[in-house]
């Protein structure tokens, strides 16, 4: 134990005879780990919440497709449904899109039935008359607006109409309602002219859970320009979105696993002659191959462990303390409207094991590969380089 | 014989800020999910959400479970893509299974 030990006091001394170099080392390997770590925690949270979140979304959604489109979909297609064995409720859904060139911004409208039930996720309540809205806390930030004030929105005849706020969703809710403008059905039907009879989609209730499939098939087949939309198709859809191979995790895996076999190709390739000559001095005067491979193994062990864990608890501090603040502006796009990240810290244990191992191991490998040349090799020549 | 005491405490130390962290995440997740879960899931029930709210740039960005077959994402993997949000996005496995 204590030889283990003492080889470590030297491995340590060695290190730090070329302290800067190897600082800088540390630094860029524990930011590499830092960017990769919070993208994985970043997305991972996002998967977690969003499939414990829209567990309780509608469990179908028909749409109408028109041409390869979209498109509102009539009344009569809800009766329709209605008499399929198994079906308990179809509720029309009146949902759109408003481009408020105020603050440059894009809302999601949305209509709510008469009486809406209390939420404690809203200060305020949401809207049970005409000329009242709901806003989400992005909406509100936007237009500097709170419960009380009036919203001013230009409806599809390019009027403009005020809406009085009767309730602000609470900013614990901004990854749901961040751009949300909910109003009455007839204020919504009426601001962007809706025809009579259609709705923008139909939500589905069955019975059976287990009959959703089923039920889906025979809507499509009743119906055939229709496309039923299943709850388990809209967990799958996001667990899609943020897996491992989305477009920026790759890429910034890819870009941070090229640097980082870049530092290992270079240590791989060759030590200085400086490291051999040392290497040579200790064999000349008795240190066992083995030894030297130890001593190795603890170098690249005391840089990668360092770095490992520095860069991992900058990454969780980040995502989970700091709300992803340096990732957001890079994730964030064209959205006006962004929710701050208030992430519930599920972690992967995982993926830090994955982290560990292609991180890890290579360097270590890299260290202690090319030095094991060099101390299979007689002493004499070594020195000499 | 101070250095690798240093090291080996300095290491310990990050583990154990490291495993104290994963600890509290975890008593958070809990206690998040006893709290603010079912608040959250009345939200989405009453008002039938069906997305998330992150990237309101587009209407397959706003709502990727809703998007119709002719967004970039429906295309395939490396399509050209018009969004930023695009590059953190995958495009989703198809929605409407094929009978």
């Amino acid at each position: 134990m204590m030889r283990h030990l003492k080889i470590l006091e030297y491995a340590l001394s060695s290190l730090l005879r070329r302290k800067y170099k190897n600082l800088s080392i540390i630094l860029v390997y524990a930011f590499t780990i830092a960017v990769l770590g919070s993208v994985l925690f970043l997305t991972h949270a996002l998967k977690t919440e969003a499939s414990r979140l829209l567990a309780d979304a509608p469990e179908l959604v028909v749409q109408r497709i028109f041409a390869g489109r979209h498109d509102l979909i009539p009344a009569s297609y809800a009766d329709t449904i209605r008499s399929i064995p198994g079906v308990a409720e179809v509720r029309p859904r009146l949902w759109g899109y408003y481009y408020d060139a105020l603050v440059e911004a894009n809302y999601t409208f949305l209509a709510v039935e008469a009486d809406p039930p209390g939420l404690t996720m809203l200060a305020g309540r949401l809207p049970n008359g005409p000329g009242e809205c709901a806003i989400g806390s992005g909406v509100a930030g936007a237009r500097q607006v709170e419960v009380g004030d009036d919203l001013y929105l230009i409806d599809s005849t390019n009027l403009g109409l005020g809406f009085e706020v009767v309730g602000v969703f609470r900013a614990e809710s901004q990854l749901l309602t961040n751009d949300l403008v909910v109003l009455g059905q007839e204020d919504l039907i009426a601001f962007f002219g809706y025809p009579p009879d259609l709705a923008t989609d139909l939500s589905v209730v069955i019975r059976n859970p287990t009959e959703v499939n089923t039920i889906a098939g025979k809507i499509k087949r009743l119906l055939p320009d229709s496309r039923p939309i299943s709850r388990s198709e809209i967990l799958r859809t996001y667990a899609g979105v943020f897996n491992w191979r989305s477009g920026m995790m790759l890429s910034v895996f890819a870009a941070a696993l090229v640097a980082f076999c870049i530092l290992a190709w270079d240590k791989a390739t060759g030590i200085s002659a400086e490291e051999k000559r040392e290497i040579g001095i200790l064999k000349a005067i008795g240190w066992e191959t083995s030894d030297i491979l130890e001593l190795k193994f603890w170098e690249g062990i005391a840089i990668s462990l360092t770095s490992l864990l520095l860069g991992l608890l900058v990454a969780y501090v980040h995502v989970f303390f700091l709300g992803a603040t340096l990732l957001a502006p890079v994730i964030k796009g064209w959205s006006v409207l962004f929710p701050t990240f208030r992430l519930i810290p599920f972690v992967d244990f995982y993926q830090l094991l994955v982290i560990a191992f292609l991180t890890v191991t290579p360097y270590v490998a890299s260290t202690v590969v090319p030095s094991w040349k060099a101390a299979i090799t007689d002493p004499d020549s070594a020195m000499r380089g | 014989m101070t250095k690798h005491r240093l090291f080996i405490g300095l290491t310990l130390l990050q583990v154990m800020v490291l495993g104290l962290l994963l600890v509290h995440g975890q008593s958070q997740v809990s206690t998040r999910l006893r709290q603010e879960l079912p608040d959250l899931g009345a939200v989405v029930k009453t008002l039938q959400l069906t997305d998330l709210s992150i990237w309101t740039e587009a209407r397959y960005t706003r709502h990727p479970s809703q998007a119709d077959h002719f967004t970039p994402f429906q295309d395939f993997p490396s399509a050209l893509e018009h969004f930023p949000a695009g590059s953190i996005m995958a495009p989703p496995r198809t929605v409407n299974p094929q009978p």
